[in-house]
């Protein structure tokens, strides 16, 4: 019945009407331009007696329409009992019914004055008519001509245009005139350049052409590269179970020491359970969709890094961003998501946040979040890359700074990268949690477990951790200290929190564009690393990134900094960046 | 391709549909008991963490057999390793790790060619780099996390597989899920081999390109997908296609099968697709000098656009590859997100490729590299040989060290895993979510690093254990009528 009338539609009108009924699509699935079949035509003509012999003296011409204006009237009036048809049969289709609704009306005014002119032409001639008891008047006349041409219509097979595939001659030609985009886009100079090569560990102080340096770069925050003991514990480990796994976690690629690392990592944090990931990246990015699927709604700051955002389209879920670290923001899109909406309920709803951005050094409040997720029934997964070891008050993460539970935080992820110098990631919740990523988180299902002697740091990493808290406080007064002397720089204003152990460079007046900005900051780091041995590095950004917040400088402050490292640092950006600056002051 | 024999095709879907139902039943007791409670395990407000029978599986199937899958090893996993013993005390729901550990042949590692465990030519280069860079650079390859190890590698990469320039990451399954968003995006087309691994499925749906299959190592199948592809469009307004990138892999992992190279760049280039592929399983392992189903299949690494593979099978580190051309290696360091966000590999893990390499190459200045070559090919074929004279049914070609035997049956699982372990030879099971439901096997990866000995303890086992399951589907004697198969895709 559907297809019957769009085809009567369709049949019966020009292309752009067609058009302008939503039905373009329609048109073009039958690849044939505005063609009226012999067939079709000669549905028109059926009008053209029947009008006729109703009274001789009425010639179609006396309607003061032309062949083309009758065409356009009837379809009016078809129309016109097509959308009445939708209106009533076919609620599914909302957009179409909408344009036909308004196209209704327009119709029924001009039906309205058509009607009334034709009455009186017809009501001279049958005034008297009366048959059984019903007065025959124009109005009549013109009511059933209508509907006995609806009917027609619909009686009437489809209109489907032959089908005409095409043969193998045309399709060869076609593939012969396809011209593909090479695989990449132009290269330019800068994807020419190539970082700085590293000749020794990423220490505090390393060696960049043969010469040493002081390492701004490495979120080596607690200044555990080079650690003894974790060396000792990795070579052990080495020794004892070779590099590789050699095999995912379900064929025999689980060794004790990941099992053993688990636990550990789940003891520091006082979770009941955690899981590892073979890399850092790859945890956030297979843990979201492991639990939000078509359906669910995330919603997400717009400052996370591309391994959330990965994570996020790869979800397939209704995902909507707050402004960065707005929680104003956050309560306002949480309260739309969820008023009025009892199906909110059945659906699972999940708040997605960096603990510490990477993008801008800002810090979560943490206590709004949780009091948001409790007033609107959220689940809250928390990003600890750079937070994790680094804040609280024994580097317990985000929740032991803000004095949160743990248990209110229903999934923390974190990278061991970054503060436990040692690589690989973790996933850590309640044991039901835990346990579901187990066969569901396809980073962990599919992919070659972490070189044991990784996990060996790891826990080394977390036991020295907690031997000794001193380090985050050397931590922090090195935090504080270099803020100190970057207060005032020309040209470059902090935008990290102060506790934030990435301190964030960002242009008072930026130029406008990410590009120039980007130019103008690695002018800064390349002069600072060329003159004055001292490597920083501005934030870079993949074009498959779809954060917008600015670029900057970020200067990566570790607990193995001197003293003297951080002044040599902030003299150097002091004095580089007068220097590079001295027209965007 | 798996021929399933009618009757065992039937059995199989009624062992199914049993644990279906007593899956079923326990669910509606679980209901009814949890409604008395009036506490279940979620909060009141918020939607359960699974809907459904979003984990049906995993609870009311997998966890009967739990025991088969993730044992913890203790040692390296070479030609025999230590595995954990585990015990269970609510019936397989959770599973404690005792001290006591059991010898067994490890025949489910991706060991090909022995270098998981200490090397005499790697290890010590291995933990003096350990030493010299610690196990983390804490930063991204573009930032501080390039070292002049991180460098040698690639060029290294480069020279091996012959392609001119290479770049390389921190995770195999990484490389594949963020390099394809960067090659391909929306207006592009990628035909994926049906049985491609997840990490191309991930990394395809996350490019935002669209997604066509053609079915497993089926080139008429592919070159009907590209036509049909090219002389329609994108779908609805029928532009061109930006361009088309075909993804294989060289072995297939849980096949075994080779992929037809030759054959499908010669589909590409008729049509001007790009061929991406995928040698996680076989560079190292396959060809004279272990360059991969190129060398094998005598392909010049030319025609193939991008050439990804990992380093965690043949060269017992972690960490995947890019190999390509110089502009599209430019190209992905500027943009590819692993590069410009993750943190760079691990450094002494670098070295183990670099070293297992070199030894590969034969420039440790010995010739264990072509004798390790040697050994898998062997030892692969004799084993793949001998399992098809016992009648078992055996996917994948020849040369593959990778051999499924199919099981089917959801009970032979437990069963053959079980009593292999008991007489001290270790197997991998492949069951859902890895395979198909209904074509459950049983797969052994072949070791440079196992003995003749070895092998025949292995086959030993593995024929009394077949016996014992009722899974040599192809006795050695034929019966004279044919058995009525079906063909399973």
């Amino acid at each position: 019945m559907l297809s019957a009338a769009q085809d009567l539609v369709y049949g019966l009108l020009p292309t752009e009407e067609a058009e302008d009924l939503g039905l373009g699509s329609l048109r073009r699935h039958h690849h044939l331009g505005f063609l009226i079949s012999d067939d079709e035509k000669s549905s028109y003509n059926y009008l053209k007696p029947g009008i006729g012999d109703l009274s001789s003296d009425v010639d179609l011409s006396a309607f003061g329409l032309g062949l083309e204006h009758r065409r356009y009237l009837l379809a009016f009036f078809s129309v016109f009992g097509v959308s009445i048809y939708f209106g009533f049969f076919c609620n599914t289709l909302p957009s179409f019914n909408f344009k036909a609704e308004v196209m209704a009306t327009a119709v029924m005014n001009m039906t309205t004055a058509a009607l009334d002119w034709v009455s009186i032409a017809f009501d001279a001639p049958l005034a008297r008519a009366v048959v059984f008891g019903v007065h025959i008047d124009g109005h009549l006349v013109v009511e059933v001509l209508l509907i006995a041409v609806i009917l027609f219509q619909l009686t009437r097979k489809s209109y489907k245009p032959p089908k005409k595939p095409l043969t193998e001659k045309e399709i060869d030609d076609l593939c012969e005139e396809w011209i593909p985009e090479p695989l990449h886009p132009p290269i330019t100079e800068e994807m020419k350049l190539e970082p700085p090569t590293l000749e020794s560990a990423a220490g505090p102080h390393t060696v960049i052409d043969g010469k040493e340096v002081v390492n701004f770069a490495s979120a080596n925050y607690l200044g555990l590269i080079g650690d003894d003991k974790i060396i000792d514990s990795c070579v052990a480990s080495l020794e004892k179970y070779g590099v590789g796994s050699c095999g995912p976690r379900g064929f025999y690629g689980t060794i004790d020491v990941h099992l053993d690392c688990e636990t550990r990592i789940a003891k520091f944090m006082g979770t009941p359970d955690s899981i590892l990931y073979s890399y850092g990246i790859s945890t956030i990015f297979s843990v979201i969709p492991a639990f939000c699927k078509k359906g669910d709604i995330i919603v997400a700051d717009e400052g996370v890094h591309w391994g959330v955002q990965n994570g996020l389209y790869l979800s397939r879920s209704t995902v909507v961003y707050f402004k960065h670290n707005d929680m104003t923001s956050l309560e306002s899109t949480l309260e739309k998501l969820t008023r009025g909406n009892k199906q909110a309920e059945k659906i699972r709803r999940y708040i997605v946040v960096e603990a510490l951005y990477q993008n801008s050094g800002q810090i979560t409040p943490l206590n709004e979040i949780v009091r948001l997720k409790e007033k609107y029934r959220f689940r809250v997964i928390l990003e600890e890359s750079h937070s994790f070891g680094v804040l609280g008050n024994t580097g317990r993460g985000l929740a032991e700074h803000y004095g949160v539970p743990i248990e209110k935080i229903d999934i923390i992820t974190a990278s061991m990268g970054n503060a436990l110098a040692t690589d690989g990631g973790f996933c850590t919740g309640t044991a039901r949690v835990v346990d579901h990523q187990r066969l569901s988180s396809s980073g962990y299902v599919f992919s070659a477990s972490l070189p044991p002697y990784l996990a060996s740091a790891a826990i080394a990493a977390v036991d020295h951790l907690e031997d000794d808290p001193s380090l985050l406080t050397t931590l922090r007064s090195n935090i504080s200290l270099l803020r100190e002397g970057l207060s005032d720089l020309p040209g470059l204003t902090i935008a990290s929190h102060p506790l934030s152990p990435i301190v964030f460079l960002k242009l008072k007046n930026p130029t406008g564009s990410f590009k120039n900005d980007l130019e103008l900051l690695n002018k800064i780091t390349e002069r600072a690393l060329k003159e004055d041995s001292v490597f920083i590095v501005s934030t870079k950004r993949s074009v498959l990134d779809k954060c917008r917040l600015p670029v900057g400088i970020r200067v990566f402050v570790s607990a193995g900094h001197t003293a003297s490292d951080i002044k040599k640092v902030s003299d150097s950006l002091q004095r580089v960046a007068a220097l590079v600056l001295a027209e965007h002051i | 391709m798996v021929r399933l024999p009618y009757s065992t095709a039937l059995t199989t879907l009624f062992s199914y549909g049993l644990l279906f139902a007593f899956g079923q039943l326990r669910d509606l007791f679980r209901k009814i008991i949890d409604w008395f409670k009036s506490s279940s395990e979620d909060l009141k407000g918020y939607a359960p963490i699974c809907l459904g029978l979003e984990d049906f599986y995993t609870r009311r199937l997998y966890l009967r057999i739990q025991d088969c899958f993730c044992r913890p090893i203790a040692s390296a996993p070479d030609a025999w390793f230590d595995v954990v013993e585990r015990y269970s005390e609510d019936s397989n729901k959770t599973l404690h790790r005792t001290s006591k550990t059991s010898k067994c042949l490890n025949l489910g590692s991706y060991n090909y060619l022995g270098f998981a465990a200490a090397d005499e030519y790697c290890t010590p280069r291995v933990i003096e780099s350990l030493k010299k860079y610690s196990p983390s650079t804490c930063s991204i390859r573009v930032d501080g996390g390039t070292t002049d190890l991180h460098t040698e590698l690639e060029e290294l990469v480069a020279r091996f597989v012959g392609k001119p320039a290479a770049v390389t990451f921190g995770m195999g399954y990484a490389t594949n899920s963020s390099i394809i968003p960067a090659l391909i995006g929306k207006g592009g087309l990628i035909i994926s081999d049906s049985l491609n691994h997840n990490s191309i499925v991930n990394g395809a749906r996350g490019s935002g390109a669209a997604i066509r299959v053609f079915q497993h190592n089926n080139v008429a199948h592919l070159e009907k997908v590209l036509r049909e592809q090219i002389a329609e469009g994108q779908p609805r307004t029928h532009r061109p296609w930006k361009k088309i990138i075909i993804i294989v892999e060289g072995i297939y992992s849980m096949e075994g099968e080779l992929c037809p190279l030759a054959e499908v760049i010669a589909v590409c280039k008729k049509y001007k697709a790009y061929i991406y592929l995928d040698e996680a399983h076989s560079i190292g392992a396959v060809g004279k000098s272990g360059k991969g189903v190129c060398e094998l299949l005598g392909v010049d690494p030319a025609d193939v656009d991008i050439m990804m593979g990992t380093f965690t099978k043949s060269f017992g580190s972690c960490g995947g590859y890019i190999a390509a051309s110089k502009e599209v290696v430019q190209y992905l360091k500027d943009t590819c997100p692993a590069h410009v966000y993750a943190t760079s590999m691990s450094p002494p893990a670098v070295q183990q490729v670099i070293s297992s390499l070199k030894v590969i190459l034969g420039e440790d200045g010995s010739s264990r590299g072509s004798q390790k070559l040697a050994q898998i090919r062997e030892n692969s074929n004799f084993f793949r040989c001998e399992l098809k004279k016992m009648g078992f049914e055996v996917l994948g070609d020849n040369d593959s060290p990778i051999m499924p035997i199919m099981l089917y049956n959801p009970a032979k699982i437990p069963a053959f895993s079980r009593e292999c372990l008991k007489q001290n030879v270790a197997v991998v099971m492949v069951a859902f979510p890895a395979s198909p439901l209904l074509l459950a096997r049983t797969r052994i990866c072949i070791s440079a690093a196992h003995s003749r000995e070895d092998l025949l303890k292995g086959l030993e086992v593995i024929s009394k254990v077949g016996d014992l399951v009722g899974i040599k589907y192809f006795p050695t004697e034929p019966p004279k009528h044919e058995t009525k198969v079906y063909k399973v895709e």
